[in-house]
């Protein structure tokens, strides 16, 4: 009798806990994300398109994408080679570069952004010698590139790195007892396997950059269709009582975002199906 | 001659890996680098790919010295212990890597990569990925792979370590075979003599990065030139040269030489279980005076464990049969004649055969 009582109360118990924590999901997550849509969408879709082809909103959410491209893509390469030397080579000290990568993540984005003001705003070294070329950073769009760079460092790094620890060198021995040099073995055999964890920690860095405000509000400056980002655009609209203007742009970010999400999701499942041992 | 290895020597910090390495592999053989594990077998086989350079030394391919060439320049087919596949390939597309690598023509390596999947029995599967076969089929495709440019010389490294058992077995005869039907050159690392045995025409026998001796299987085991050798392939009872004067001198007629070098206090006998006959009365032949301490029936023969005077243990084989015959039983006195034994005198470090049975008879 008490083993079934306490089974029945484990039981209910099970039941409690399994509502509250989707509740809580639901409250938490799912429905901010309903009502911002919701509330978009409400005036119907000939307001929705005239709030988002007007040549401010349009431009910020141009610039936000092209600026998060430029950023994933150096990323992709520069966060690929980091994660390959901290693996494959014997760097002194490499610990604490391990330590080092995940710092970007720490640093309060406002703080990143008035670092890259300091180190390269027009008054400081850098900054005057690339003024004289003509070469703008701080207050143009480079700066927000570099931001965006900041902030989303270790994202690539991170997500390669266990691939590459967990890689089998025999493969790659393997392949040159074949006859392939090593680009051909790192284009066939290396790079095959590592790219989905490249695309996901280039996704996410995507997506973490379309949503950057801290940083890129310090280095834009506030130059509409010239360095006013999305996030920015949907700040200012908000100041100056244009909800639904806002509304509209964070509607396109949030379902971006969510679309990288899924992309990522079907990634790994395919990934699991084919190379599941 | 198809490998040629010589005086190689590496070393890993302070750790000397192999020292002073010379071999060759005759074409056409499949030769086992045997010895326990740490003897520097698989460094060897590395070295020989180009996987790892040696410190010193050289190796010859086919003739041609190829201590300076790339791993991707030797032309060597190399097997790994785990098997080591392209995941991302389908069993198809990794078997024709290494001929895509040199760009042969489309049809040629459709056909070639054809005709190793019928070698490899694994016709109905080149759409398949590695992660759906079973570890002897991965393996099988890594053989065909690495057999798919006919490389000059095969290197299988421990090639049936990551299996069970019962495959591992199979996958042996199974080796044994193709290797009679390709005759491609191979040398493989081994640490389990019984698998080397069935499969090698010669051995390689390595211990502490040094070879101990080369020839074919059955002569190592019958002559081996060092105490390792003996006690590496097969079992072997070793006893103190003391033991053949226990008792009255008439008891053991063991050679004079024999005596005289007993009066050292560091030699001892080398004899296999299956090298002794055992009697209830003495022969006239030499022989211990010892008890049976525990008869175990194995089969096809039967292990006796005795005891002689006490404090030294030997065990010996026989056929089953024969033990019927004689009807032993634990507790028994019996006289044991070795057939065939080695000597190793520690002091001058000499390992040497002693034929009893003739010494004796011409003394009679």
């Amino acid at each position: 009798m008490a083993a079934h009582a306490v089974t029945t109360h484990n039981r209910r118990f099970d039941l409690a806990l399994r509502w509250t924590t989707l509740f809580y999901l639901g409250v938490m997550v799912v429905l901010p994300m309903v009502t911002l849509s919701v509330q978009a969408a409400r005036p119907g879709f000939q307001p929705f398109w005239r709030a988002l082809v007007d040549p401010y909103a349009w431009h910020a959410l141009k610039l936000t994408f092209f600026t998060a491209l430029v950023m994933v893509v150096i990323n992709a390469v520069t966060g690929t080679a980091t994660a390959w030397v901290l693996v494959r080579y014997n760097v002194p000290g490499r610990s604490l570069v391990n330590a080092l990568i995940d710092l970007p993540f720490a640093v309060p984005t406002v703080v990143t952004g008035l670092m890259l003001v300091v180190l390269y705003g027009p008054t400081s070294v850098i900054g005057t010698v690339l003024g004289r070329f003509g070469w703008g950073v701080i207050y143009h769009q480079p700066g927000i590139v570099l931001a965006l760079l900041f902030v989303s460092y270790p994202f690539v790094i991170r997500s390669v790195q266990p691939v590459l620890m967990e890689l089998d060198r025999a493969e790659e021995e393997a392949a040159a007892t074949l006859g392939a040099g090593a680009w051909t073995t790192f284009r066939r055999v290396t790079f095959p396997a590592l790219w989905p964890s490249i695309l996901t920690g280039s996704g996410l860095s995507f997506s973490r950059a379309l949503g950057e405000f801290g940083s890129v509000v310090m280095v834009a400056g506030n130059h509409p269709l010239l360095t006013k980002t999305a996030p920015l655009h949907i700040y200012g609209e908000i100041e100056s009582g244009n909800r639904h203007a806002a509304l509209v742009v964070s509607a396109v970010l949030l379902a971006s975002s969510l679309l990288i999400l899924l992309g990522l999701n079907a990634l790994q499942r395919r990934g699991g199906v084919n190379h599941g041992d | 001659m198809a490998i040629e290895v010589r005086n190689l020597s590496k070393r890993y910090g302070t750790f000397q890996a192999i020292k002073d390495v010379s071999f060759e592999v005759i074409a056409g053989q499949l030769v086992a680098l045997l010895g326990p594990s740490g003897s520097g077998k698989s460094t060897i086989l590395r070295i020989i790919a180009g996987l790892e350079v040696a410190d010193t030394g050289g190796v010859l391919l086919t003739g041609e010295d190829a201590t300076r060439l790339s791993v991707q320049e030797r032309g060597v087919g190399f097997v790994f212990q785990h098997y080591a596949l392209f995941r991302h390939m389908t069993v198809r597309n990794n078997i024709a890597f290494g001929l895509k690598v040199r760009k042969l023509p489309k049809s040629d390596i459709r056909a070639r990569v054809d005709e190793l999947l019928e070698l490899v029995q694994l016709t109905g599967y080149a759409g398949r990925y590695p992660s759906q076969l079973s570890g002897g089929q991965r393996q099988r495709v890594a053989l065909a792979r690495a057999l798919a440019p006919r490389p000059k010389v095969l290197l299988l490294d421990e090639p049936f370590g990551a299996l069970d058992a019962k495959v591992r077995d199979e996958l042996r005869v199974w080796l044994r075979k193709l290797h009679d039907e390709v005759h491609v050159t191979s040398l493989f690392v081994t640490h389990d003599q019984r698998e080397a045995f069935e499969v090698a025409d010669q051995f390689i026998v390595l211990n502490e990065g040094k070879v101990q001796q080369v020839g074919p299987p059955q002569s190592l085991y019958l002559r081996p030139s060092s105490p390792f050798v003996a006690q590496f392939l097969g079992q072997v009872n070793i006893l103190p040269l003391e033991t053949i004067q226990l008792g009255p001198r008439s008891e053991s007629p063991f050679p004079s030489s024999l005596s005289e070098l007993a009066l050292q206090s560091d030699v001892q006998i080398y004899v296999r279980p299956h090298d002794m006959e055992v009697q209830r009365e003495r022969n006239g032949r030499p022989c211990w005076r010892a008890r049976v301490e525990r008869l175990t029936p194995l089969g096809g023969v039967v292990r006796m464990d005795l005891s002689i005077n006490g404090d030294h243990r030997i065990q010996l084989e026989l056929i089953s049969d024969q033990t019927l015959d004689l009807e032993f039983a634990p507790g028994d006195t019996v006289f044991v004649t070795p057939r065939h034994m080695n000597v190793f005198d520690a002091q001058s470090h000499t390992f040497h055969p002693v034929v009893l049975g003739r010494e004796t008879e011409a003394r009679a």
